[in-house]
Parts: C-alpha cells; structure tokens; sequence
C-alpha cells in the first residue's frame, strides 16, 4: 500500500532542515515582535484603548507572521518545479487531492509554529489571557490562513523560483498594509477595499484576542470566497503545470 | 493490436511555438515497444526522443495520434505504478539524503521495493546519508535511476540515463538493467550514444528531425549509422575510379585530399592501397550520428 503519511513526513523533514525558512519565517517575526513591543512593555493603555502593547503586537504580528509562513511555504514548490520534481510526482500514483493536502498542511505547520512561538513571546512580555480567549483568537486565525494557504500554492505554480521571493515579498507586504495590519484603516474607501481582502479579515481574527467578536457575515463571506477561488487556480495551474519549468 | 501489452504510438504529432516560430519536434512517429523488450530510442539532440518520451509518460499531450501503455492510457498504467521513468532533469529535491528521498518516493506506490534493494540495484549503498545537493553529477544520475526503479515498474523509461556517469557507473548501471530486464521488465531508454544503443538495446529505433527513420535490430541500424569514412591524401586519381572501389558508396574531393564514404571500410582500405600505393595520411573514421543522420534525412528535410 502506497502511504501518504510517510510522504509527509519526509516533506516535513525537508523543510525543517531548511535554515533559511526558519530564518525568515519564525525569526523575522519574532524578532520584530521584540524590537517593536520590547521598549513600550509597560505599556498598558494603547492609544486609550485599555489594550497594552505587548498584547496588540502578538496578535498582529502572530497573524502577519502566519500568513508570511503560509504563503512561503507554498511559494517553495517554485522551486521544487525547477529541479523537475513535480514532473516526476505525475509518474507517480500520488492523488492531486493528496499532494494539495501535504502541501496546506506542511504550510499550517509552518504557521502554527509561528503563532506559537508569538504567544510565547508574548507571555516573556506579561501577555496574560484567559484559555477561552486563546483558544477562540487561535481557532479563527487558523480558518482566516486558509486563503493565504491556497494562494502561496498558486504562485508556486505560477512563478519562477527566481520571482518567487520578491512577489511573495510584495504580496505579503501590500496584504498586510491594506489589511491593517500595520495601522488601522480609517478612511471609507480603503476600509471598503480592506474589507475585501482575506488579510483584514486574518487581522480581524487575532483581535479576538483583544476582545473583539471576529467575524460577521461579509467576514466568512470573503475568506470563503477567497479560498474557494485561489484553491480553483491552484488546482488548474498543478494539473496544466507538466511541462520543463 | 490487442496482444502489446508494452506500449504503441501510433502517428504522434507534436509541435512547439517558440519565438522563432513553430518547432515541429515530432512529426507523426509510430513506435511499438513488446513486454520484456528493451528497445533504444536512438537519434542526435533535437530528434524528438525527450519529447516522445514525455507524450508516452503523458507529460505532454500529443497534438495527433495515440498513446496506448499496457493497453491503456498512460495515466492509468501511472497511476497503478506500473511505469518508472528517469528524466533528464527531475526528481532530485534538496534537504533530503539518498535514502530518505528513495524512501520518500516508495512511500508514494503501492507496492515498492525494499529501500535497501533499490539503492543497491542503483549502486549507492556507500552514499545512503548523502544530502542529495552534495552529490557528484554521476552521483545524481545514479539517484535518479533508484528513485525510477524503487516502485518495482512494469516498465521503466529512461531518457539519457548514462549522461554525467563516468565508465564505471555506466558499465554498473547496464548491468543492473540487464539483471531487472531478465526479470521480464520493459526497457525503453533515448541516447544518443550509438555504442549503448548497440549494447544493450533488443531493437533500436532511429529518430532523426522528429521522425522515425530506422527500426531494426542493432546491427542493422549500425550498418545504417556506424558506417566509415576513409580520408587520404591522393591527387590526380578521378572520383569515378575510386567509387568503383569494393566497399565504397560515395567519393569526395577536396583539394589534393579525398574521403570516401564506405559500407565496408575494411574491403576499401584493402583495395585501396593496392591500386593507389602513392595514397598518403590515410585515416578512417567513423562517420559519427550526426553525419550519418543529416545524410539519411536530407531528402525530407528538404520536402518538410
């Protein structure tokens, strides 16, 4: 019997033993977390928010550096096209369905391990919440990565894995600028443009750990429609994608 | 047709748009390949043979004509994992040592060799912790082929299996191929090296510009390609008086020199020192692939 979950262990391993991933997709985070939250741990009453800045970094950078996680991860098989891998995968009996899922899930992994480490980061600093508080944050962020899970897969098979870096470079940082990642969005166009981006409603989920309600309609509406939509791309660009990259 | 359980093409077709304008990089091919039989895909860079290669594996859709893989498409004979298959670039992922990358494609079939057996089979059993990046091309070639066989195919498709391995590797590796073809798999392998072709082929296919010029035997198609060249330096003696020579099919001057193509060089040469004793710098050499396929296409190149 063919086995599915040896194949993803051994797709696990690869990428541990990847230095520069973990460089870039646990440390940068994390590294910015404490330049950016370090100095202002006494902080206890954001902007008159009632909300301390250790608090409101982990979140944002726990959802930023997620979505960077996931998108990289996906944006690897750029570069495993290169080398011919994929076409040697179709000379296997691998299922799409199969190589879609090791795929999200190695790039979940990848995320969870930086939100982790953000919460872990966060406590050093005096973050404090209640278990419920955690668990309703972490559950949302994980469903609100989803779309960034099938659209790091479609670059992977759209780009090169020489134009690969910049363009997840680029779509992380306009996803995260547009979704308010940085500072929040005031005005009432981008706010309609904000809202319509899955990377908002990514923001949205981890202010639940700020004592915000998540997601109404239009939320789920959006990251539904985005995931369902790259994940069709993705699928067409894997069964198309057999020829010499 | 029914009774092939190997593979059939039947009046492929495939055609490329590049920039300076369509590549037609097959051009209607038929080609049969039996159960058990190892058959050479013979033919110089640019043939057609990677791109045969690709349509037989469906990696690429042929623009006419049929593919049938055990009887069926090749997607099917792929999915049961039936067909192992050796590109010219793939299937060596870095962050991975030899054995672990094997491991990671058996665990991908349903019925794999033992690990161990494959990187034996592939001679690698002193590299097994090797990271697969730091790995000679020889090395990797040789990965290839165990990442090919470890799913026990049916059939195994090599495209330029031997490229990259020095004489040692090359000898092992054929004969490994022999040991798995005398268990009953089906060989198809393209090369453009004329000697493997001969060695270790049942049956050759010759492609030349996209199209299949020869199918035989080795010997015959080695009568066709293998055939030599004489130069020497001999003025004054007419070209006609020369093509009367035993073996000779073709006389060329140039200048004082002339080069007579033979079909039997060793009969020429004879000859050709008994009656032009005054022939100087002799030399015989084999005509070479490339020579002998752009003389046997230049009519249809001209007609295409």
């Amino acid at each position: 019997m063919s086995n599915p979950l040896a194949y993803a262990r051994f797709e696990l391993l690869r990428t541990f033993r990847n230095r520069r991933l973990y460089i870039f997709s646990l440390g940068f985070p994390l590294v910015l977390y404490y330049a950016i939250a370090g100095p202002n741990r006494n902080e206890h009453d954001l902007g008159g928010t009632g909300i301390s800045a250790p608090l409101y970094f982990m979140v944002g950078l726990a959802a930023f550096g997620a979505m960077n996680a996931v998108l990289g991860s996906g944006a690897r098989i750029a570069a495993e096209r290169s080398v011919g891998w994929n076409r040697q995968l179709r000379l296997t009996p691998l299922s799409t369905r199969t190589y879609f899922r090791v795929k999200v899930a190695t790039a979940y992994v990848m995320g969870i391990l930086t939100i982790a480490l953000l919460y872990v980061a966060g406590a050093t600093l005096g973050v404090h919440l209640q278990a419920g508080n955690w668990l309703a944050m972490t559950g949302l962020v994980l469903i609100g990565l989803a779309p960034f899970a099938a659209l790091g897969i479609l670059l992977g098979h759209l780009l090169t894995s020489d134009s690969v870096g910049p363009a997840i470079g680029g779509t992380t940082a306009v996803f995260a600028l547009l979704g308010g990642t940085w500072f929040p969005i005031t005005s009432g166009a981008m706010q309609k443009l904000a809202e319509a981006l899955p990377s908002y409603w990514l923001v949205q989920a981890s202010h639940v750990g700020l004592g915000e309600h998540g997601w109404g309609t239009t939320g789920w509406l959006v990251v539904v429609a985005w995931t369902v939509g790259a994940a069709v791309l993705a699928r067409r660009a894997y069964a198309r994608d057999t020829q010499k990259v | 047709m029914a009774r092939s359980g190997g593979i059939e093409l039947r009046g492929l077709e495939k055609t490329f748009s590049s920039p300076a304008g369509a590549v037609r990089a097959v051009r209607g091919i038929d080609v049969e390949v039996h159960e058990g039989e190892t058959v050479a895909l013979l033919g110089p860079n640019g043939a057609g043979k990677s791109t045969t290669v690709d349509m037989l594996l469906g990696l690429q859709r042929p623009d006419a004509g049929t593919v049938a893989v055990f009887g069926g498409p090749p997607e099917q004979a792929v999915g049961a994992g039936r067909v192992g298959a050796m590109l010219q670039e793939g299937g060596v992922l870095r962050d991975l040592t030899v054995r672990e990358l094997v491991a990671m494609m058996a665990a991908l079939f349903p019925e794999p060799l033992d690990v161990d057996e494959a990187l034996r089979l592939a001679q690698l059993s002193e590299i097994t912790d090797r990271r697969s990046e730091r790995l000679s091309g020889g090395e990797r070639q040789r990965l290839r082929f165990a990442v090919a066989l470890v799913s026990d195919p049916d059939l195994l498709v090599l495209d330029e299996p031997t490229v990259g391995m020095d004489v040692e590797s090359r000898r092992a590796f054929w004969s490994t191929v022999r040991e798995l073809s005398a268990h009953g798999k089906t060989f198809l392998f393209a090369t453009h090296y004329l000697e493997e072709a001969d060695a270790y082929a049942d049956r050759v296919v010759l492609m030349a510009h996209g199209r299949v010029v020869a199918d035989g035997p080795p010997t015959e198609i080695k009568a066709i390609v293998g055939s030599r060249t004489i130069r020497a330096t001999l003025p004054d003696v007419p070209l006609e008086e020369l093509e009367r020579l035993t073996g000779v099919t073709h006389a060329e001057r140039h200048g004082e020199s002339v080069a007579l193509a033979c079909s039997n060089s060793d009969a020429a040469l004879r000859e050709l020192i008994v009656r032009h004793p005054e022939a100087r710098d002799i030399e015989v050499r084999g005509a070479g692939l490339e020579d002998a396929f752009v003389q046997l296409t230049t009519g249809e190149e001209v007609a295409a």
